[in-house]
């Protein structure tokens, strides 16, 4: 057969493409058990690193069923919903445009350590050139910060890429997402630093404040909802300790 | 004369490593040079990916060569490297997840990577398959080499670290005073340290300078 015709030219693109196109397939399919648990060691490794715990991935799921007793879902409005906490993807449901807030679940993880109960946030935003996203850990007061820990797909070296770093988590323990008066703030991601005294600021970093900005707001739009649950749990609780 | 190793093919191997070297060179592969040489182990994860994938697509190019419709040869070409970025991307995130994470998109990139088929259409589109396949590997270990240098010395000034590990010395060093330069991490410096290698290797052999 003439090698320049458009005869062989063509079968030669379909065959070539069906043999690479069958042997990609099959080894995704292969590997994709390994793929999986790869990706879910890595979320387990993520939501401990929330309360201070640097676990490696071979014991990632020991560690996990150890210190994370309840997984929950909420809605939008602050009601438990049924579903499994741990796969649902916060940062999927965030970039999924067609998903409105209200449609969107909301999960969280209760951890308990030393006989102290945190309540771990999964959250998602958006940084300066992709998304960040993060795992915030409440104490059992609902209010206090007892560890933060964010990562992000492409921010700035140096600069915004910072935010997975300890000089910036750390000063998020013990501030408060609600005010003196129970009011809730938030954690402002502050530029120029955070002022004197004030429980709901942490200091934002210099040449990246639009990362930092997209922090806050992340922080700002997540935990509203997780308060408005927690705040409605302890009125039920409270209610019913009066009766 | 026909020799399983001869002249020729130890100067297939020898030459990319310095006097053709693609890098500093022939100026090619800059970008993924740049971009993951911040740290060492990343340099060589992707030197070894770049080598399984040039290797790989040099060898079957080279036994596809007289088979290749002319019209559609890079097409071709670019078919078999995609899919042997995609089965290393593939591997990498079932067994290295940690190195995976890191080198991102970068493993994508090994397509775009110009040496790549730069060596495909330049070599092994007219040469045999054993000719083709050294070819390949000096070239990719004279990409390699290069990148591992660049990472060498960027890890260690401006993370104060290699391989991720601590250099003992350091401590007496940051108490004088010392600290590590965080201009190393960003990318212009990567193009200053290869600009670096480039003048060493020019300094020391006249032939590679240019007339004007």
């Amino acid at each position: 057969m003439n090698k320049e015709s458009n005869l062989y030219t063509f079968l030669f693109a379909i065959i070539m493409v069906l043999i690479v196109g069958t042997a990609l397939a099959l080894t995704s399919e292969v590997l994709q058990p390994m793929k999986k648990q790869n990706a879910a060691d890595k979320k387990m490794i993520d939501i401990l690193s929330a309360i201070g715990l640097n676990v490696s991935r071979s014991e990632a799921k020991t560690q996990f069923e150890k210190y994370i007793k309840e997984q929950t879902v909420i809605n939008s409005s602050g009601q438990m919903v049924d579903g499994s906490a741990f796969d649902i993807d916060v940062l999927f449901q965030h970039r999924d445009k067609t998903l409105s807030p209200e449609a969107k679940k909301y999960p969280f993880f209760t951890a308990i350590k030393d006989n102290q109960t945190y309540y771990i946030v999964p959250m998602a935003g958006n940084g300066l050139w992709g998304p960040v996203w993060g795992f915030v850990a409440l104490e059992d007061d609902y209010q206090t910060i007892y560890g933060a820990a964010f990562d992000h797909k492409a921010e700035t070296p140096g600069l915004g890429a910072e935010i997975n770093t300890d000089f910036f988590e750390l000063p998020f323990k013990g501030k408060k997402i609600r005010n003196n008066d129970g009011q809730f703030v938030s954690i402002e991601v502050k530029k120029g630093g955070a002022e004197e005294g004030n429980m709901s600021q942490v200091d934002g970093i210099t040449g990246g404040t639009i990362t930092s900005d997209g922090v806050s707001e992340m922080l700002f739009n997540t935990l509203k909802i997780y308060d408005d649950y927690f705040l409605n749990l302890n009125n039920i609780t409270d209610s019913t300790l009066v009766i | 004369m026909k020799s399983f190793f001869n002249k020729q093919h130890q100067k297939l191997i020898a030459d990319p490593l310095g006097d053709q070297n693609p890098i500093t060179i022939q100026v090619l592969g800059i970008c993924s040079a740049l971009a993951i040489t911040t740290q060492l182990e990343n340099a060589l994860v992707m030197t070894l990916a770049v080598i399984f994938v040039m290797t790989s697509a040099s060898s079957i190019i080279s036994i596809l060569r007289n088979h290749v419709p002319n019209r559609i040869r890079i097409i071709v070409q670019l078919l078999v490297v995609a899919s042997l970025v995609a089965l290393v991307d593939q591997i990498l995130k079932a067994f290295l997840p940690d190195a995976s994470e890191q080198l991102s998109v970068f493993i994508g990139l090994i397509i775009t990577n110009c040496i790549i088929m730069g060596r495909l259409e330049a070599f092994a589109m007219g040469n045999k398959v054993w000719e083709s396949f050294l070819d390949a590997l000096g070239n990719a270990f004279g990409y390699g080499w290069i990148l591992v240098a660049v990472a060498f010395v960027r890890e260690l000034f401006g993370s104060g670290k290699l391989l991720g590990y601590e250099i003992p010395g350091f401590n007496y060093l940051y108490e004088l005073g010392y600290m590590n330069n965080n201009l190393m991490i960003l990318p212009p410096m990567a193009l200053v340290v290869v600009g670096v290698i480039i003048w060493i290797q020019r300094a020391r052999n006249n032939d590679l300078i240019e007339e004007n």
